[in-house]
């Protein structure tokens, strides 16, 4: 802030305080600022969650209509290690390959069902539609169900991560 | 350009009048004489707003209750980017403030600038470095390690053994039972909602007064025309900042503050010790026993908090040099040489710790977690260099497979594998290790623990641990004695020995078992200098 013209006969010296002063205090906001931005915008260096976890017997699985099941799994949570109760839909698909969806709708979150009737799973906020394959058929949602990474060993359906509907249907 | 910025200046001067109170701030009139002894008022302030930022900073992490509270500030210090160096600025500001702040009574002291009609500025001055004592005291319980713990058993019970209002402060402290979660939301309550709200009041009344009196004048400066504060001495002010900001960087960045064991009420050989700047009232505890001990643990420091009051009503002489001010300063120089002696005398009598009580537990300590088998297992892993032909979970790809992600195989299967590669993987070009069956044994079991998410932690292991679980399995110890919940129970389980066992009891067990438990079988056991220390202190190190 130029609050006074430099008309004195000190003016080098006036340019000098004022250069320090800018320049000191600069310095200094910039050494607080820059840890502090890292320090609440980089991503914890957080423990992996463990990878596969047990999510039931197949067996049973009806190829026509997809299952709900309830499986443990641990969560990192900031300084905790949760372990939580998760659920997943398992779908028998045409070709005998076995999926499991995360029970979170893609439009914004709500917990979708399977409607018998309709052989459709169905969102009861905004009325999104999906397959049994998990493709959008009506309604707002922007992208397929979410897929948990899965892999079946004997009758157990052993499931990983949560991969993002746009991801998968690439896959 | 200029034009513009002018114009929204005036505009926004119309409307709040903030130019124009910058600018009386900026060019007070201040004495001729004032310089670079009048710094330290504002080198507190920048301190001062440095702990609210870095404060607000820890909280944004921090769960404010016992036991998590030391869990979350050991995420803060191993998982977040920068949380050491805010955890350390926000530590080593504190011990900064205090000594800046004492600075800055002296310096007022020294000069006489208390006098009429500036009593009240003095007296906010004083009420302030009690604020700052204040943080100090209940920010100290915040890790809740077993350093703040213990310090705030003693804490709590010198308040409750003031006269007549002890239980009213014991009360007060949520302390009367015993430190805990009631004692830790008033600690933390006062720490964040009380105390820095008082001192923003108090700074700013304290300010006001500085302002409203004028920066007292010497005897010199009564002939001479008064100087503007801006912009010489506000550069003054910013050096002094500036040389302050440096000192406190280099202190968080290169001195490590530890966080010690979690809180442990039941550990009977902690040695609590307050912070350094409270040292010398811990020393005068030592000399005041009896009857005593309420006025030196009460008594004499409202006494000296009277006196710091009383003196503007005591001194009422006129202005004069600081150099004919020889009272004051001998005053000062008692003072610096009792505080000096007292501090002095506290360090030298504190104990040296065992070196197991000074493991940082900040960093990973997963390897706490693993039996002494499966730690001389990783022993065993370094010294035949298996890394130079196997990555552990991160690196570039080599000879043979990431030992952290591959899929698990038996102890029976690895074994003969260690022994004879090829038999198990026909074209392995791993050489045989050369190793008995018992440290194969070690080195199949640490494997087997080994994944993903402890390979880096458990890679850093401090090498204490490692030698002395090499010792430990190589001396079969495990035949006796249970550790990590392995091992017969023959001899005494050895986890939680470091709350049982000084370190010299323990060397002197091992040399002549006979002479400090006698009757024992344990055989004595001869082992180099080196081998014996490793041993002992992971010995100690095994957790409680």
């Amino acid at each position: 802030m130029a609050l006074q013209e430099a008309t004195e006969p000190g003016a080098t010296r006036r340019r000098f305080y004022l250069g320090a002063i800018y320049g000191l205090w600069g310095i200094i906001s910039a050494a607080f600022a820059l840890p502090a931005f890292v320090y609440l915008f980089f991503p914890p260096r957080a423990r992996q969650e463990d990878q596969w976890v047990d999510a039931g017997d197949i067996s049973k699985l009806d190829p026509k209509t997809p299952m709900e099941v309830v499986f443990r799994r641990n969560r990192v949570d900031g300084w905790k290690m949760l372990s939580e109760k998760s659920t997943a839909w398992v779908a028998k698909l045409g070709n005998g390959q076995v999926v499991a969806f995360g029970p979170q709708c893609t439009h914004l979150g709500c917990a979708y069902h399977w409607d018998e009737g309709k052989t459709e799973f169905v969102c009861p906020c905004h009325s999104s539609i999906f397959s049994i394959d998990g493709k959008v058929v009506a309604g707002p949602a922007p992208r397929p169900l979410d897929r948990y990474e899965s892999r079946v060993e004997g009758n157990k359906l052993k499931l990983g991560r949560l991969i993002e509907g746009s991801e998968n249907k690439k896959a | 350009m200029n034009g513009l910025r002018d114009k929204v200046i005036t505009w926004l001067d119309h409307r709040t009048g903030v130019e124009t109170a910058i600018r009386n701030f900026l060019y007070e009139e201040i004495p001729a004489s004032s310089g670079w002894r009048h710094v330290f008022g504002s080198v507190a302030v920048f301190l001062f707003l440095t702990q609210a930022f870095t404060g607000a900073l820890l909280a944004f992490n921090y769960a404010p209750t016992p036991g998590e509270a030391y869990n979350s500030l050991r995420y803060i210090l191993t998982e977040l980017t920068g949380g050491r160096l805010i955890r350390g600025l926000h530590h080593w500001g504190a011990s900064m403030m205090i000594c800046v702040v004492v600075l800055h009574m002296v310096q007022v002291f020294l000069w006489g600038a208390y006098k009429k009609p500036r009593e009240a500025t003095w007296i906010a001055g004083v009420v302030l470095l009690l604020l700052t004592l204040a943080y100090g005291l209940t920010g100290y319980l915040l890790p809740w390690d077993n350093r703040a713990y213990w310090g705030t058993v003693v804490t709590t019970q010198i308040a409750a053994s003031a006269p007549l209002i002890g239980q009213y402060m014991s009360r007060l402290l949520g302390g009367e039972s015993a430190v805990g979660v009631v004692t830790f939301a008033r600690f933390y309550g006062m720490h964040v909602l009380l105390l820095p709200p008082a001192t923003t009041l108090l700074i700013a009344l304290h300010v006001y007064l500085v302002r409203k009196h004028g920066v007292a004048p010497t005897p010199e400066d009564e002939l001479k025309p008064k100087v503007k504060f801006y912009p010489q001495q506000v550069f003054r002010d910013t050096v002094a900042v500036f040389v302050a900001f440096v000192i406190l960087f280099t202190l968080a960045v290169v001195a490590r503050v530890p966080l010690e064991r979690l809180a442990d009420p039941t550990d009977t050989s902690y040695i609590p010790r307050p912070e350094w700047y409270f040292l010398f009232l811990f020393q005068t505890l030592k000399f005041m026993q009896g009857p005593l001990e309420a006025i030196g643990a009460v008594g004499l420091p409202a006494l000296a908090i009277l006196t710091l009051i009383l003196i503007p009503f005591v001194d009422r002489s006129r202005l004069e040099r600081v150099s004919r001010r020889t009272f004051a300063m001998a005053a000062v120089a008692l003072a610096a040489l009792c505080w000096t002696g007292l501090t002095v005398a506290a360090v030298a009598t504190t104990p040296k710790p065992d070196l197991a009580e000074e493991i940082d537990f900040s960093g990973p300590t997963d390897w706490m977690q693993l039996s002494p088998e499966e730690l001389a297992g990783l022993g065993y892993f370094q010294k035949e260099h298996c890394e130079s032909c196997h990555t552990v979970g991160a690196g570039n790809p080599t000879v043979g497979p990431d030992l952290a992600s591959t899929r698990r195989k038996t102890a029976a299967w690895m074994i003969e594998h260690f022994k004879r590669p090829s038999a198990m993987v026909p074209g392995s070009p791993m050489p045989p290790i050369q190793l008995t069956t018992h440290q194969l044994n070690a080195l199949a079991s640490f494997l087997l623990k080994l994944n993903q998410n402890n390979a880096e932690s458990l890679l850093a292991t401090p090498s204490f641990a490692v030698n002395g679980a090499l010792v430990y399995h190589d001396k079969m110890c495990n035949a006796c004695h249970m550790a990590n919940g392995v091992g017969m129970k023959i001899g005494p389980p050895l986890n939680g020995l470091g709350n049982r066992r000084t370190r010299d009891w323990i060397v002197k067990h091992f040399k002549d078992p006979q002479g400090t438990s006698p009757g024992t079988i344990m055989p004595p056991y001869k082992l180099p200098p080196q081998q014996m220390e490793d041993l002992v202190t992971y010995l100690l190190s095994l957790p409680g």
